[in-house]
């Protein structure tokens, strides 16, 4: 059992012990031929969730990062699965590129960012990561590779994206780039008092923008309920920089400075300090700003500048819960957040984001509508809580992001993902001994 | 598997008609409605259990269980991992007869140490090696505070539970880093058929209160607890106290 490990997701919730092996290229192949009757999944960096990079009794494959090739020409770059998109910035941005999508941190490799068909900021106007592949390399379970892509096998292609690493093992990626001048943003900031402002404020302009968030306050209630701070970034272009931007045109995003202590005193995470946190926070927010400029690691990550800050919700772990209320029922927001107000669960600043269109994929979580995710700490009472909002969100034709998920009840599936079918059937054909397996997997019998 | 909220989707019932196993279904049925199985012997109590918890709206099967046939556990135990993933079996089969005859009668004390040790200690390696294999699930042992210091009133129940505490306590340890774990539960006084017509001690609780505690213990991962909660208080002055004072007691 000596080379077995306990895995969590980033919520240190549900622990499960598995064979762990480092998915160096001749490995691939190899582990998925001879795997044993638990299968074999995929993990990133543990940045997920839940345990949809967890495999019980089985082998998982930890990231080999590899290697980065940038074609001027054609805008692209081929890039190593297990490589991560902090990597992957820090090679593309001297070089005046951006990746098209990135999601609220970069400690991600490129292949559990396809796996969970990652979105951004920019989910309105430029849709998820899915949307910016050329190809993929994949190694199928029968220890095959092949390659795929929007235009070849776009079944097989669809299905991996979004997949959740059960249609294959993605080695390596090519990405189509976004051409940047700077490593800077040019950042919009306001703070509004309650939901309908900030969903106003977000639907009047999100045309005009390329990136876009609101940071809600779950603890608001009355009047005050959904008060927000929006704030909206464009690249910044050469002749906007000032002051030390223009002396450090492209900041490279950096390793952590600081970092969470390993223990914590219990409850750090509860109503009264979460309730002062976020009335600060509020506060602090100026009412209106226009053109700072920011650092893309600050706009884009902010949470990486502290490394393990999932510790802080103590040894019961925490869960993050993301769903999406599908155009025209963003109605329904309002209903969510009073019950998450009225049951006071300490949930730090909630994400509030308006998707554009999904894409193709079976198992890609955005579609056109409202998105909120939120932060809650495990304990007593979030089981009562929880299925109050599965219920606004199946009624409201919505879904939560299986990337994040460690809870949701089997039989909410099918109604959350109508097109789980046809997942299946690439499923049935790729793996139809179910060599790719995950706590997940078997959680929601995918 | 288990949940991030600690929520099974299969249960094991190990003694599956012990008012307490049920209670325990039926403390999870209106959440996370797990699969459950009840091991028991065939006959007119498990029909009623099986009929209660489908009535619940549960999925449930029965199998034949003998806890003092120790040699028929292996293969149960294995069919049984084979056929699901055991989220969290429940160690929940025990006797508990008339003091006075069990410690004077010599096959009511073989009986008891049967049961309630050798049978135990029986699954819990079976179930030892299903949890190691699958990489994560929780044995819920029910023990006793009659184990926890035993007491001249009824010590072939108390020493049989003692040795089973003991036994899973270990196995917990000797699993950690596995995957799976070991919660044990120490009830006090419980009013069950098991303890039908005798006097209720202090701090007395029903089989629904020792369900509700271990949904909770299996929900933040706790390796041990008392049902009630203050018990654990009281049992750490009583495992102190001098045994000329302990016998004098009326406990």
């Amino acid at each position: 059992m000596s080379d077995r490990e306990l895995l969590t997701g980033w919520g240190c919730t549900a622990a499960t012990a598995a064979r762990v092996v480092r998915a160096t290229p001749d490995r691939v192949a190899e582990e998925l031929r001879t795997a044993g009757s638990r299968g074999v999944i995929a993990r990133g960096l543990g940045r997920s969730y839940g345990d949809v990079a967890q495999n019980a009794g089985g082998v998982v494959l930890l990231p080999a990062p590899g290697s980065v090739r940038i074609d001027h020409e054609t805008q692209q770059v081929t890039v190593g699965a297990g490589t991560s998109l902090h990597d992957l910035m820090r090679v593309l941005l001297p070089e005046g590129y951006f990746v098209p999508v990135t999601p609220g941190t970069r400690f991600v490799t490129l292949g559990g960012a396809i796996a969970c068909d990652v979105h951004g900021k920019n989910h309105h106007r430029a849709g998820s990561l899915g949307d910016h592949v050329v190809s993929l390399d994949l190694v199928l379970p029968d220890g095959s590779a092949v390659t795929v892509g929007p235009q070849q096998d776009p079944d097989l292609y669809w299905a991996t994206v979004g997949g959740l690493g059960l249609t294959g093992i993605v080695t390596s990626v090519v990405l189509s780039l976004l051409r940047v001048e700077s490593g800077w943003m040019r950042v919009d900031t306001d703070r509004l008092p309650d939901l309908d402002a900030v969903m106003d404020a977000i639907t009047a302009s999100d045309r005009d923008t390329t990136y876009s968030v609101a940071w809600i306050d779950t603890l608001a209630r009355g009047r005050a309920l959904g008060r927000s701070v929006l704030t909206r970034g464009e690249h910044a272009r050469w002749e906007e920089l000032t002051g030390r931007a223009v002396r450090e045109p492209v900041p490279l995003p950096g390793d952590p400075r600081l970092g969470a202590p390993g223990l914590v005193p219990p409850h750090l995470v509860s109503r009264p300090t979460v309730r002062a946190f976020n009335e600060l926070w509020f506060r602090k927010a100026p009412r209106q700003r226009k053109d700072e400029l920011q650092t893309i690691a600050s706009f884009f990550h902010p949470l990486d500048g502290v490394a393990h800050w999932n510790r802080l919700y103590g040894r019961q772990g925490f869960l993050q819960y993301q769903c999406v209320l599908p155009d025209p029922e963003g109605g329904r927001l309002a209903r969510i957040l009073e019950r998450i107000s009225a049951a006071g669960h300490a949930s730090f600043l909630a994400v509030l984001k308006r998707f554009g269109p999904g894409n193709p994929g079976p198992l890609s979580f955005p579609t056109v509508g409202w998105t909120l995710a939120l932060d809650l700490p495990v304990g007593a009472g979030l089981v009562p809580l929880l299925a109050e909002l599965d219920r606004e969100v199946v009624g409201a034709g919505g879904r939560i992001y299986l990337a994040k998920d460690s809870r949701l009840p089997g039989a909410l599936l099918e109604q959350m993902y109508p097109r789980l079918d046809e997942f299946r059937a690439v499923r049935a054909r790729v793996d139809p001994t179910g060599v790719l397996r995950s706590d997940l997997s078997r959680r929601l019998d995918l | 598997m288990i949940n991030a909220l600690g929520q099974p989707q299969s249960l094991l019932l190990l003694g599956g008609t012990s008012d307490i196993a049920v209670a325990i279904a039926r403390a999870w049925a209106g959440t996370c409605r797990p699969h459950v199985t009840v091991a028991a012997r065939p006959g007119a109590r498990r029909d009623a259990v099986v009929e209660e918890l489908a009535g619940l709206g549960l999925e449930v099967v029965a199998v034949d269980f003998d806890a003092e046939d120790t040699d028929s556990h292996p293969a149960l135990i294995e069919r049984l991992a084979g056929e699901r993933d055991i989220d969290v079996a429940v160690v929940a089969f025990g006797v508990l007869g008339d003091e006075e005859t069990a410690w004077q009668d010599h096959a009511s004390a073989v009986h008891h140490a049967r049961v309630n040790y050798l049978g135990a200690v029986s699954v819990g390696v079976c179930l030892g090696q299903v949890v190691r294999r699958q990489g994560h699930g929780v044995i819920v042992a029910l023990s006793s505070v009659a184990g926890e210091r035993v007491r001249r009133s009824n010590f072939v129940y108390g020493s049989s539970k003692a040795g089973l505490d003991g036994f899973y306590l270990g196995l917990g340890e000797a699993l950690r880093g596995s995957g799976g774990s070991v919660l044990v539960v120490r009830p006090g006084f419980v009013r069950t058929k098991m303890t039908e017509g005798r006097e209720p001690a202090p701090l007395s609780v029903t089989a629904d209160d020792v369900a509700q505690a271990v949904v909770a213990g299996v929900a933040r991962h706790a390796e041990l607890i008392w049902v009630p909660a203050p018990l654990r208080v009281v049992m750490s002055g009583l495992r102190h106290v001098p045994r000329a004072m302990f016998r004098r007691l009326p406990v």
